[in-house]
């Protein structure tokens, strides 16, 4: 099952390396990957998606936690959270595809003859579907910024 | 005083209490040896290659309980560090390793003698540092020795780019009272309703074991431990790494358990029904196939990290915490409590322990079978060891037969006492680790327990030795081949002997010690052997090397039957399952 794992570090050269490192070292994969400066700049947030039982989550939250410059390790999926993802297509003059993305929060950045340039968000799993519903036609190149998300309610990420 | 980022790590050093360095010189860690040779803290300890400072530094933290400092230059150096940083990952031991690095701006340019330490390193180090600033080597080494020590300890790193040493450059030097991570905060003290809860499982146990690893002795818990079982009366099991943690002689102890544990350790962990883990990790040599684990027993399970704890084997009841901490707040609860265990139950137990042991034993097996040969059989090699030093010497290992005979036939009463290498398994690691011993307890018998092929693999710390005169004892286990790859070849492989002998080209192991300027004796017959290994011992001021060939077609028994097999299924000679 799809699991959402937030983890909050310090933003410290190499510290994002450790993180994805410990993936690969442990025998687990990165479905997608977002990462950015947090509060005062020092810290930074992880969101990673990845697949697993419930033990293979667990430990690799604990895993994680291990890593000495990781501060707090959650699994959004445990509980009731917010999850979006944002993505950027360029493609060939295609009502269709305008169309679909439309629907997904789109908007226009680049109108010219040749090619259109639109971001939607949305969840994850509404953008894989508008991104299988666009197809290979006209399609000439997407940037996903992977799933971020927050838990729902009072629960918090921070120190 | 203002000091250079050279003077800054000898005093940051020498503020940590560091007594030995061991290391090797090279052109991006010349500054820092500049400052070496100004000092007079700590002693520099030149090993013959920096595999050899690693193992050095680890053997002096695992016998003495204080973090391992080992020094290395960039690229090539850094690399030679590698194994003996994975050693002392696996088996959480704290040291430091310095490397030096090339000059900041030449780091990316494929520079001569440059290598991405910091990557290299990353999956076997519990934390690593590159210096950045030269004011901060200070923090640095505050940070890395706290990291090193506390909660599971392990090896860290620090990188220090040459430009960061430059002797012109000076600085302040500022010492933290304390270290405080916002990001790392190891747990010491258990929950305490996660203690009730063991009391009360322990409490209600009719076949309880106790089962100690490694853990125990880096927590210093063995006084503890001690003091839980004068309660419980419960049998007594210790891994590889936990030998020593539980006294041998005691009446309770079973011996190792695992995949070369004894008959009775392992059969009792089949049929518990409550498991008590402390400081152990249920690693596959310990479990066998996990799902056949020992069907009927709870699990309380004691550790520092929490992801130890149901990794392998799901805890009923887990406990973090420290060892030592959790252990206390254990025997108080237990004293505590209102239930008492059922004694006649675990005399019951107890029995059956004795009648294991009785049946398939280890020295049973011995003396009923093996003595008459006039080949040495390398059990006895160890038990006259054992003799010939009164149990009481530190011994190192390397890896293979020989390590595990040492671990079933030196029975261990002390904790620290019994050096090696478990959890990676790394040839060359015993005589390097003897040094680290030496050094720190000059007056104490070290010894060096050690096979044909092993010894090869560091050998060039002969040298070592004869400079700063260690009189170590080295006794190597010949049976003229890979013996733990020639027992698998022999068990599983029908007898294929793939690169696996040498007989035709071993050096003369005599000689060999005699060119280092040492005292080299070759034992061949059962005959000589106690008299060879009084004269070593009697040689007080000398590394003596005693080559002693033994019966080449021994293997090591109980043996886990593997795959598919619990841990009650042993086979408990050639041939033969129990």
């Amino acid at each position: 099952m799809k699991r959402i794992i937030s983890i909050l570090i310090e933003n410290k050269p190499g510290a994002l390396a450790r993180v994805v490192g410990l993936f690969h070292q442990r025998g687990y994969n990165i479905e997608t990957l977002n990462v950015g400066p947090v509060f005062d700049g020092s810290f930074s947030r992880m969101t990673v998606t990845t697949r697993g039982s419930e033990n293979d989550v667990e430990q690799i939250t604990k895993q994680i936690n291990k890593i000495i410059d990781v501060i707090k390790v959650s699994d959004l999926t445990e509980g009731d959270h917010h999850e979006y993802e944002f993505v950027l297509i360029k493609f060939k003059h295609s009502e269709k595809i305008q169309k679909i993305l439309k629907g997904l929060n789109g908007k226009i950045h680049e109108k010219n003859k040749d090619v259109m340039v639109m971001s939607a968000w949305g969840s994850s799993s509404d953008i894989e579907v508008a991104i299988k519903s666009i197809g290979k036609v006209n399609l000439l190149e997407i940037a996903r910024s992977g799933s971020i998300g927050l838990h729902e309610g009072e629960k918090v990420l921070k120190i | 005083m203002k000091l250079s980022g050279g003077d800054l790590l000898m005093r940051a050093l020498k503020d940590e209490g560091v007594k030995f360095v061991f290391g090797y010189p090279g052109g991006a860690a010349l500054h820092i040896y500049d400052s070496i040779f100004k000092q007079k803290a700590f002693e520099h300890i030149l090993v013959r290659h920096e595999q050899g400072a690693t193992h050095a530094a680890d053997g002096y933290s695992r016998a003495t309980g204080k973090p391992g400092v080992a020094l290395v230059t960039s690229g090539p150096g850094a690399t030679n560090a590698i194994t003996g940083l994975a050693t002392a990952f696996m088996d959480s031991i704290p040291l430091v390793v310095i490397s030096g690095q090339v000059q900041s701006h030449l780091i990316g340019t494929d520079s001569f003698q440059e290598t991405d330490m910091i990557g290299i390193s990353r999956p076997i180090v519990k934390h690593s540092f590159i210096v950045q600033n030269t004011q901060d080597i200070p923090r640095i080494v505050q940070e890395a020795f706290h990291i090193a020590t506390t909660g599971r300890p392990g090896p860290v790193v620090i990188d220090i780019p040459k430009d960061k040493t430059d002797p012109s450059q000076l600085f302040e030097y500022k010492r933290a009272k304390e270290i405080s991570l916002r990001s790392y905060q190891p747990r010491v003290l258990p929950h305490p309703g996660q203690i009730k809860k063991a009391s009360k499982k322990i409490l209600s146990a009719e076949r309880p074991v106790i089962y100690a690893g490694g853990g125990v002795i880096l927590g210093n818990a063995h006084k503890e431990l001690i003091s839980l079982n004068k309660l419980l009366k419960a049998p007594v099991t210790n891994t590889l790494m936990g030998l020593g943690a539980y006294p041998a002689k005691d009446k309770y102890f079973m011996g190792m358990l695992g995949m070369h544990g004894t008959y009775q350790a392992n059969m009792a962990m089949h049929n518990a029904d409550v498991i008590i883990g402390i400081g152990a990790r249920f690693d596959d040599r310990i479990t066998n196939t996990p799902s056949m684990f020992a069907p009927n027993a709870k699990i309380v399970h004691i550790d520092v990290d929490p992801a130890s704890i149901s990794k392998i084997i799901n805890a009923d009841i887990p406990i973090v915490g420290q060892v030592k901490e959790s252990l206390i707040a254990l025997i108080k609860e237990i004293k505590r409590a209102k239930i008492k265990i059922d004694s006649e139950a675990l005399d019951r137990w107890n029995i059956q322990i004795s009648q294991w042991r009785e049946k398939h034993g280890l020295d049973h097996d011995l003396y009923l079978s093996k003595i008459k040969s006039s080949m040495i059989a390398p059990q006895v090699v160890v038990q006259e060891l054992y003799h010939a030093t009164q149990g009481n010497a530190f011994v190192t290992s390397d890896v293979g037969q020989h390590q595990m005979f040492v671990a079933q036939y030196y029975h261990f009463n002390k904790p620290r006492r019994w050096i090696n290498s478990g959890g990676l398994g790394t040839m060359g690691f015993g005589l390097p680790a003897a040094m680290g011993v030496k050094l720190a307890f000059p007056k104490q018998e070290v010894v060096c327990v050690t096979g044909e092929g092993s010894i090869q693999m560091c050998i060039q710390e002969l040298s070592t030795c004869l400079q700063y005169n260690l009189p170590i004892k080295i006794i190597n286990i010949n049976n003229e081949a890979l013996g733990m790859v020639r027992q698998w070849q022999d068990m599983n492989y029908g007898g294929r002997h793939s690169a696996s002998t040498y007989s035709d080209s071993l050096p003369d192991f005599v000689k060999l010690a005699q060119s280092y300027g040492h005292v080299g004796m070759k034992v061949t017959k059962q005959s000589q052997l106690k008299k060879t290994l009084e004269k070593a011992f009697a040689m007080k001021d000398r590394l003596v090397f005693v080559d002693v060939y033994v019966d080449p077609n021994e293997h090591v028994y109980p043996m886990l039957v593997a795959p598919n097999g619990s841990t009650k299924d042993m086979w408990i000679k050639k041939n033969t399952k129990a």
